[in-house]
């Protein structure tokens, strides 16, 4: 099957490519940008592990071609952190709430709440608990990560306050 | 897994997809890709050709005009969730949409898509169902209009033609204060429901039930009209027996049995899910009971 040509931002950064239609958009990131920070899990859209941002909106990168991503923006987990070797600020309330366990669904829950904080900068624990139904952790049980969001959101709130 | 190798075809225009599908051997229509996608990476779903509707002008929008609700196929959930449109005039499809998938998963999912796929515990059919929805579906041939009730042919079966697709859906509308209800029964938030029911119902001062509509899904191969129901409550006054009666009616029903639920289970279902949704849309038209 031809490959086709494609071109899209991910974190900022253009890239152009031929791909095979039936590339996922999960294994482009990782087999051929090297973008490993995104996770594949069950490979069927149920565990969330793999959630980017497309055009700003939460999707299952295992449930997408990346010949769709075609002129897209994306951003993964990759793009959260404001340089290496430091946290951005949800990253950083992730860790100081133990908002992870084993760190295998996080990157996933980190873009899925980055779309809710940007979306909503105070959302109610029942939205964030809404929000996480999408992606499935089995350390946790989720507490540490809804505070996590919780506390992330406030420290947002503060920073655009000051 | 992955999926088995394709051709991906982006059309711009509804005339280039219905052209592709008229030529094309063994192709299959990609909407928002959050049912089929998975089937293909199952390899469920082997198919030679994708045309992608992504692309496509003109399939994507609601508006209303005459009492009706006309929606484009690629309408995605997420459009329909926080359209303040279907949150007034459709209300049903908005409670219903809590229950679909995830938010990561309606950002993509498009209504046509839930239609022409028909799990038969999908909410969005269901609520189309309730509505008596008209199926707009295209093809070189023309077009044409299904009601509903002639759309779910089989299990996960529709009357779409593989040279057809669903372009638009439209919704006659319910007089405004109409009572409305969605709830549905399921292990997990997000999966799709065990049983699951949609009420529809208009009370008059008097208490008469004016007009009634109540669907299943879960326990056919579609979503279940519950004409007994319907017939239990119309020209009835409304009270708490009127709509236990009518819930009794929906246990009258011989769901499947399989790996989440037996018959039984889904019969119990059935009834307890029809009265609270009837409970809960006549509360909203002001009548509690």
């Amino acid at each position: 099957m031809a490959k086709r040509s494609i071109s899209l931002k991910v974190n900022g950064r253009l890239y152009e490519q031929d791909v095979e239609p039936r590339l996922t958009l999960v294994d482009f990131l990782r087999n051929e940008l090297d973008l490993t920070g995104t996770h594949v899990g069950c490979e069927h859209g149920v565990c969330g592990a793999c959630t980017v941002l497309i055009d700003g909106r939460s999707a299952r990168s295992c449930l997408t071609f990346a010949v769709q991503a075609d002129g897209c923006e994306l951003m993964t987990v990759e793009g959260l952190a404001p340089a290496d070797g430091e946290l951005g600020v949800l990253q950083q309330a992730f860790r100081d709430q133990h908002g992870l366990q084993c760190g295998f669904c996080t990157p996933g829950m980190l873009m899925s709440l980055t779309e809710l904080l940007r979306d909503n900068p105070d959302p109610s624990e029942e939205e964030v608990r809404d929000v996480l139904t999408g992606n499935l952790c089995r350390c946790t049980g989720y507490a540490g990560a809804v505070a996590a969001a919780l506390e992330a959101a406030r420290r947002l709130r503060t920073q655009r306050g000051a | 897994m992955k999926p088995a190798p394709f051709n991906y075809h982006v059309p711009r225009s509804v005339e280039e997809v219905t052209t592709l599908l008229a030529s094309l051997e063994n192709a299959k229509v990609l909407a928002g890709g959050q049912s089929l996608v998975p089937m293909m990476n199952f390899r469920y779903v082997i198919v030679d050709h994708i045309v992608d509707l992504a692309k496509v002008e003109g399939l994507a929008g609601i508006s209303i005009t005459n009492g009706r609700m006309r929606i484009g196929a690629m309408t995605r959930q997420r459009e329909l969730e926080f359209s303040p449109e279907v949150a007034r005039y459709c209300p049903l499809m908005r409670e219903a949409l809590l229950h679909v998938g995830h938010r990561q998963t309606r950002n993509r999912g498009t209504i046509g898509g839930s239609l022409a796929h028909a799990d038969p515990a999908a909410e969005l059919p269901t609520v189309c169902a309730a509505h008596d929805a008209v199926i707009e579906i295209v093809s070189r041939r023309g077009t044409r209009k299904i009601p509903f009730h002639e759309f779910n042919l089989a299990f996960m079966t529709t009357a779409i033609e593989p040279d057809e697709i669903v372009t638009a859906i439209e919704l006659p509308l319910w007089a405004s204060g109409h009572g409305y209800s969605f709830n549905e029964f399921s292990r997990r938030r997000g999966d799709f429901a065990i049983v699951g029911a949609a009420t529809l119902i208009e009370i008059d001062p008097d208490l008469m039930v004016q007009r009634a509509s109540l669907r299943l899904c879960g326990v056919g191969i579609g979503p279940l009209r519950i004409t007994a129901a319907e017939a239990a409550l119309v020209g009835k006054r409304f009270d708490r027996g009127t709509a236990r009666a009518a819930a009794a009616a929906a246990k009258a029903i011989t769901p499947i049995s399989d790996i989440h639920a037996s018959s039984d289970y889904r019969r119990h279902l059935a009834e307890v899910l029809a009265f609270r949704t009837l409970r809960d849309a006549a509360e909203r038209c002001g009548v509690r009971i």
